[in-house]
């Protein structure tokens, strides 16, 4: 996709998206969505990122205009409320997990059919359609029918269709989640490259972290109908806002602790702290995570120890009976059954209000 | 199945085979042959004519018109409300649209001659409908209706249509667009396979057909039986061997229809 993404006749103004009080009940009384409020920066993309049944589809169909909200909710296309505007006139694009490509129809006309339905005059629908598939490499699949096409090459004609009409907003519903793993990554780059090319508003749903810290310039991670947490995918993995995105995001480690008289007390490390005395939990990221041959703060034994590569992943069983994940250099040695000291840098931990 | 190897019971089960097959082939063919016999009484020995057939198609032309004509008219009415019928039953699924497809099925569980009786008791009393085709038009499409919902729906349903929607107005089209554009397109193998069903039952429809309707009015397969019953024999075969030469091809194109419908799959 490269530098012709920049192409002018595909670049649109970006638009931002704002959510008013957004809540979403479905017929049957379940609460998809608890009143939200949100705002997508024009040019942004925004990941919407949570285990499914968390209201990160709902929220997007919201913004597509393919549900409507709950009464008293709004939704802004810039100033425009396009609340009640249903999808077809709201001149969003969407990219679907099933794609949605038409069989009827072959590449090129599937590309063209939202130019079909603008009323584009053919030569220079013609010239659009043929520059969106130069953009996607399928400049050779346009004669293909739709069941020829394998799956990537599916949401590439996916992506073009949703495109070529330059949508004020790009929606994407879990766009990769039904391709293979190497296949992922790879549209995974292109996508990402794409729409930093075109700075178009938009937004991405998945349920996958890799994606979202890869493609979002924002995360909205979501549990149960509620926001968990919106930040830039840095402050979600390294300042979760909760125990839900901690756990959620990446791996965490929980650190058996006490605190007394102002001390937090991890093994044979004493840190002054803030908070109420007692057992308490802190958490630090397997990388951060160091295993040393002298003092170090927790002495353990070696339960699983696999070689990653560039890492070696060790779980290490501690004292009071709990297991901590210790991501090594990829060429440490060590073996099931020695026994290892875990130091860590004090500035890397973790503490959450408790509220799960 | 490797060949070379094929052992008595292979060839058991080949006789067994064939020797049904015949069985049900036989008595069409006789009365195919029957239908081109000069005299079937002395056999296919009288010599082979086309006099019979000449005879029916001079006889019977106008219900064989007819026949075509209602099947047509059924069809247009099929189409009419069952391709609608199948994209609400499909589009919202629920309670009761689930009982609509039960219901669905009623003009099909229940005797011909029951729904027709039924028909001659209600409207019986408007005495121009009663006298005219589209008092037989009425009873076909009440039975044929649930077989071209059934066909429609079932693609309907295979296709995820709820999403191809969802797609086509993502990209700006209206719902007539959409539904002309989209979704008739894609239904299409369901659609023809429904339509080719009603022609066919339509053409050969006889237990409603009998009841409702009247000496003027008479189909294909009714005027076939009354030739049975008062005429030559041969006159009765010849009226089949034209019934085939109507239905053959129907059939044969359902099976086409079929086959590439499972094929693209």
């Amino acid at each position: 996709m490269s530098a012709t993404a920049k192409s002018d006749s595909f670049r649109v103004e970006p638009v931002p998206v704002r959510l008013e009080g957004c809540s979403k009940t479905f017929g049957n009384g379940a609460r998809a969505l608890e009143p939200l409020d949100l705002t997508i920066r024009g040019g942004e993309t925004m990941v919407f990122l949570g285990p499914s049944g968390c209201g990160k589809t709902t929220t997007l169909r919201l913004i597509a205009g393919l549900e409507s909200p709950d009464p008293g909710g709004r939704v802004f296309f810039g100033d425009e409320d396009v609340t009640r505007l249903p999808i077809e006139r709201r001149n969003v694009g969407m990219v679907f997990q099933s794609y949605a490509l038409f069989p009827n129809m072959n590449v090129a006309q599937n590309v063209a059919y939202g130019l079909r339905v603008r009323s584009v005059e053919r030569r220079q629908r013609d010239r659009r359609v043929d520059e969106m598939l130069a953009m996607m490499q399928m400049a050779d699949l346009a004669g293909r029918r739709i069941d020829q096409l394998s799956g990537g090459q599916r949401q590439r004609v996916a992506l073009a269709r949703a495109l070529v009409v330059r949508p004020r907003v790009l929606l994407l519903d879990e766009p990769l989640t039904a391709l293979d793993a190497k296949l992922r990554d790879g549209l995974r780059l292109e996508i990402d490259r794409l729409l930093r090319g075109l700075g178009i508003t938009a937004v991405y749903v998945t349920h996958d972290q890799g994606e979202a810290m890869a493609l979002g310039d924002r995360i909205t991670v979501m549990a149960r109908g509620r926001v968990a947490q919106i930040g830039t995918p840095q402050d979600i993995y390294f300042r979760p806002a909760d125990a839900f995105v901690a756990e959620f995001i990446g791996t965490m480690n929980r650190l058996p602790a006490r605190v007394d008289d102002g001390i937090l007390q991890i093994g044979s490390l004493q840190l002054p702290w803030q908070g109420p005395a007692g057992t308490t939990t802190v958490l630090i990221r397997p990388e951060d995570v160091r295993l040393q041959d002298d003092d170090g703060v927790l002495t353990g034994m070696v339960s699983v120890a696999v070689f990653l590569g560039d890492r070696t992943r060790v779980v290490v069983d501690v004292a009071d009976g709990s297991s901590i994940i210790v991501d090594a250099p990829g060429r440490t040695s060590v073996a099931r059954g020695d026994t290892v000291r875990l130091g860590f840098d004090p500035a890397r931990l973790l503490s959450l209000p408790d509220r799960s | 199945m490797a060949g070379g190897s094929r052992g008595p019971a292979f060839w058991g089960q080949l006789a067994f085979t064939l020797l049904v097959c015949l069985m049900l082939v036989s008595p069409i063919v006789l009365s195919l042959l029957a239908g081109v016999t000069q005299n079937y009484f002395v056999g296919i020995r009288s010599g082979v004519t086309l006099r019979w057939v000449e005879e029916v198609l001079r006889t019977y032309s106008g219900t064989i018109l007819l026949s075509v004509q209602i099947a047509f008219a059924c069809l247009a009415c099929t189409l009419l409300l069952g391709v609608p019928a199948a994209y609400v039953l499909s589009r919202h699924q629920g309670r009761a649209t689930r009982l609509v497809e039960e219901l669905l099925v009623m003009p099909v569980a229940i005797p011909g001659l029951a729904t027709a009786l039924a028909l001659i008791i209600t409207y019986g009393g408007f005495g121009d409908f009663r006298r005219s085709w589209l008092f037989i038009l009425v009873g076909h499409v009440l039975f044929t209706l649930p077989f071209m919902v059934r066909a429609v729906l079932a693609v309907m349903n295979s296709v995820d249509l709820a999403t191809l929607e969802e797609g086509a107005a993502s990209l700006g089209a209206g719902f007539v667009r959409r539904f002309f554009g989209v979704v008739l397109p894609n239904c299409m193998p369901g659609i023809l396979a429904g339509s080719l069903m009603v022609v066919t039952l339509s053409i050969g429809e006889f237990n409603l057909t009998w009841l409702l309707h009247t000496p003027l009015g008479k189909t294909l397969p009714v005027g076939l039986a009354d030739a049975y019953a008062s005429l030559r024999i041969e006159i009765g075969s010849a009226y089949t061997l034209i019934f085939f030469v109507i239905i053959i091809p129907c059939l044969v194109l359902m099976q086409a229809v079929a086959r590439r419908g499972a094929g693209s799959k």
